[in-house]
């Protein structure tokens, strides 16, 4: 029976699936990393996820369905940073508010402008030149017959790695976030940092969202992300606010979506609804090992106020 | 990088000078009219009580405030300094009190933050630690580039601090408090680094409120009051008396008159106490002490070393994970703060703004916080007595020179001295047989300092037990019969009043231990 679990079929979906993971778990990392606590990333993948949807519906470019969402997502994120960091709003509730802005708008245009379930075509599956031959182990099948974005948000981990640690942007989102007096007071524009942070976290959100619509399913729904987003934001924690962090707690959540989708597949009488709260659960079981971490930005959902 | 360090810095300020500054903030008026002056060269030190509005001024010279009126001169000619940004560009530094350092970056990677790296967008803080240690290796100020600032004690990251602003470029520095957390042995180092930041032209100006040391280091002083400037005097010629009286505006003992000690009966008894700190780290390791009924007995140490949880460990807030407690007699290891107050132990906690007071209640809520369910304050055990409360509070007011506008004003609106009164007030009221006071007089006026030091005195003679921990070695040197040092957590020396000196005192809080009196 596991044989029938653990095909490579079943490891190519994991990597497949854990896309939306990545890329909204990398944006949340840097949000957080600076300090901010962006909680609106499902309602920002969704709209991502439905510009993206619709773009590539009217034009039949997946590309430019891809644009759309990074525009989407870029007006989203400067919202969400006037809100947290220049109004200084409460985090945790503003952010609420984004998500089920985004849950609702989304739908509503959805009904507006599309109404009937359609799909795209989207994105085709890149097969890498001799890679993607490689029979020994389902290597080929498993890394190198996927789409486009898959491979960005895979190439995105070393990159976000390494900005976060060896420039000297990301030692200022860093010292942003454990003590943004310290870095006023060395003259880094904590506010203009926060915001460059804030806002890439809305443009990986709502790439996170196009991936799922246009490269992954392929179709557009009501809440298409069903809290994917939230899990996102949990996956930071479950990182410890680092990108490789967030790359182990991806591909186990993929895994556990995709061993879902096989266990489904081939009939196993398992009921599905605990393969669907599975995620969930094992979310909060890491929270609860992940919560005392020294890592944690020490002025996460803390606004800054100069001279306190 | 902003500017070459290799070279011995050639300071680009002559002069600076602040003219007819003023700064409001809501009720207050903080900084009135107030024109100072610095030269390259010089230490100048700013004198004043907490609150006479000396780092409100400095910080508007490092760009955290803008002044409401006034301007500001830099070799002559007017700038504006509108962030801290500006004021690193003119070639201002600041050490602060609370020192601006991330914790979780290393000494090289705070200096390297904010500026420009060599080599572009990637950081360069191999480079950055190496120019460090040469300039480290200039001032003899001893510091590892490579390790995580919250692994450095305080006066290392303080010399991180300093560094920083000699790497930056600084040629005027502000000092804010910078000897409150340093040992007596440190604060001579600081001393003979700062001569020579002068000698090399830099301009130095110095925050403090210790009069001794601006005697010891400065050339000039300002001296603020209220928000208004005093004088500025040369330093020659100044005397302690001299100095505090400008700075109180009525003349001040420096020295209290206090009677032999009557030491009675042992009140509270820890044997081999250890704690967890904060961190989940050893916070108190083996600590065992007597503390007998008509003495004060000092707790001296720098910031840190386990006074917090020494305190915490006796009032019942914070679980032991070793040895025992006693107060009269009976073990109280185990039993919970009203328990431990039942047995006349008092406390006046370390941060009184969190564990001694609730900022929003009224002065007479703060005031029966625990006595509240008291039959005193009470009707038939069941609801508040508002009038007997006012009464007791009116009292205590009066008492204690307590300045509140009334009973029913929200505390967060007095002063911290009279904030520290009215806690006084309330756990003294009690008539306790112990009294654990850490740092009484912390953010305190030198008026309420004397007046609480006075009070403290008193109660010793009464007879109470008082164990006193401060990070003031002034305070501690005035008021104890016995002093104990920490160091990492550990009891590291004992000392009698009779036998102190100041040079042994400050080798055991700085960890070398030397011979022990009795060993």
């Amino acid at each position: 029976m596991i044989e029938q679990i653990l095909t490579a079929s079943v490891f190519a979906s994991t990597i497949r699936l854990a896309t939306p993971y990545i890329l909204a778990g990398l944006g949340e990392t840097f949000s957080q990393r600076s300090g901010v606590l962006n909680l609106g990333v499902d309602g920002v993948m969704l709209m991502g996820a439905f510009f993206a949807f619709y773009t590539a519906l009217i034009t039949g470019s997946a590309v430019l369905g891809v644009i759309a969402a990074l525009g989407v997502g870029l007006i989203l994120g400067l919202a969400t940073a006037f809100i947290s960091v220049t109004l200084k709003a409460e985090q945790g509730i503003s952010g609420i508010g984004i998500y089920l802005f985004g849950l609702g708008m989304s739908e509503l245009l959805f009904q507006q402008w599309i109404g009937t379930p359609k799909s795209v075509t989207g994105f085709p599956d890149i097969f890498i030149p001799g890679l993607s031959d490689i029979e020994f182990l389902g290597i080929g099948e498993i890394f190198f017959q996927h789409n486009i974005l898959v491979y960005v948000a895979f190439l995105l981990i070393p990159l976000s790695s390494f900005v976060l640690n060896h420039t000297t942007l990301g030692l200022m989102i860093r010292a942003v976030g454990q003590n943004p007096q310290a870095a006023d007071a060395m003259g880094v524009n904590v506010t203009r940092v926060r915001y460059a942070t804030v806002a890439f976290c809305g443009v990986m959100a709502a790439l996170a969202g196009a991936s799922l619509s246009i490269a992954l399913l392929k179709v557009f729904q009501q809440n298409l992300t069903s809290g994917l987003g939230f899990i996102a934001v949990a996956l930071v924690y479950f990182g410890r606010w680092r990108p490789y962090g967030i790359l182990a707690g991806a591909l186990l959540f993929s895994f556990v979506n995709a061993v879902q989708l096989q266990i489904s597949a081939i009939g196993l009488d398992v009921p599905s609804e605990f393969a669907v709260m599975a995620p969930y659960v094992i979310t909060i079981i890491a929270l609860v090992f992940a919560s005392k971490q020294t890592e944690k930005p020490t002025a996460l959902t803390r606004p800054f106020e100069r001279g306190e | 990088m902003t500017q070459p360090i290799n070279q011995p810095v050639t300071p680009a300020i002559q002069q600076l000078q602040m003219q007819g500054i003023v700064k409001r903030f809501p009720g207050v008026l903080a900084v009135n009219q107030v024109d100072f002056e610095v030269r390259a060269g010089e230490i100048h030190a700013l004198l004043g009580e907490n609150g006479a509005g000396k780092s409100t001024l400095m910080k508007m010279l490092y760009g955290l405030y803008q002044p409401d009126a006034g301007r500001i001169l830099l070799n002559g000619a007017p700038v504006n300094i509108r962030s801290p940004h500006d004021a690193i560009q003119q070639g201002i530094g600041m050490i602060h009190q609370h020192f601006m350092l991330v914790p979780s970056l290393t000494a090289a990677e705070n200096v390297a933050l904010g500026m420009r790296s060599s080599r572009g967008l990637v950081l360069d803080t191999d480079r950055v630690g190496a120019q460090l240690r040469e300039l480290a290796a200039r001032y003899n100020l001893k510091v590892d580039p490579d390790i995580p600032v919250w692994q450095l004690a305080v006066g290392e990251q303080q010399r991180v601090e300093i560094l920083r602003a000699l790497y930056r470029g600084a040629a005027l520095l502000i000092l804010d408090e910078p000897t409150a957390v340093l040992t007596p042995q440190e604060v001579d180092d600081l001393f003979r680094v700062l001569r020579q930041m002068t000698a090399d032209g830099h301009a130095l100006i110095f925050i403090s409120h210790k009069l001794h040391e601006v005697l010891a280091i400065s050339q000039r002083v300002t001296v603020l009051r209220d928000g208004q400037k005093v004088a500025t005097i040369p330093t020659a010629g100044a005397t302690r008396l001299k100095l505090a009286e400008m700075m109180v505006g009525r003349p001040v003992v420096l020295e209290y008159e206090r009677q032999p000690v009557q030491r009675g009966a042992a009140r509270l008894s820890l044997h081999e106490v250890s704690a967890r700190n904060d961190r989940g780290h050893e916070g108190l390791r083996q600590v065992s002490l007597r503390l007998c009924s008509g003495e004060i007995v000092g707790v001296a140490g720098v910031s840190g070393n386990g006074q917090r949880e020494l305190a915490q460990v006796i009032a019942g807030l914070r679980p032991i994970t070793g040895g025992s407690i006693q107060v009269d007699g009976r073990p109280v290891t185990t039993a919970d703060p009203a328990a431990i107050n039942a047995l006349g132990v008092s406390h006046i906690p370390e941060e009184r703004m969190v564990d001694g007071v609730i900022k929003e209640f009224t002065v007479a809520e703060n005031l029966v916080l625990q006595e509240h369910g008291h039959p005193r304050f009470t009707r038939a055990g069941l609801f508040m007595n508002f009038r007997r409360i006012g009464e007791a509070c009116r009292e205590a007011i009066k008492a204690y020179e307590i300045k509140t506008p009334g009973g029913d004003t929200p505390i967060k609106n007095l002063s911290g001295g009279n904030i520290q009164k009215l806690v006084l007030a309330r756990e003294l009221s009690r008539r306790p047989q112990v009294l654990i006071a850490a740092q009484p007089t912390r953010g305190v006026d030198i008026g309420a300092t004397e007046y609480i030091h006075r009070r403290l005195l008193a109660e010793r003679d009464r007879g109470t037990a008082i164990l006193l921990i401060s990070e003031d070695l002034d305070e501690i040197l005035a008021l104890s019969d016995r002093i104990l040092v920490m160091y990492e957590g550990r009891i590291v020396g004992e000392i009698p009043r009779e036998q102190v000196n100041i040079q042994q005192l400050g080798a055991l809080m700085a960890g070398s231990s030397p011979a022990r009196p009795g060993d």
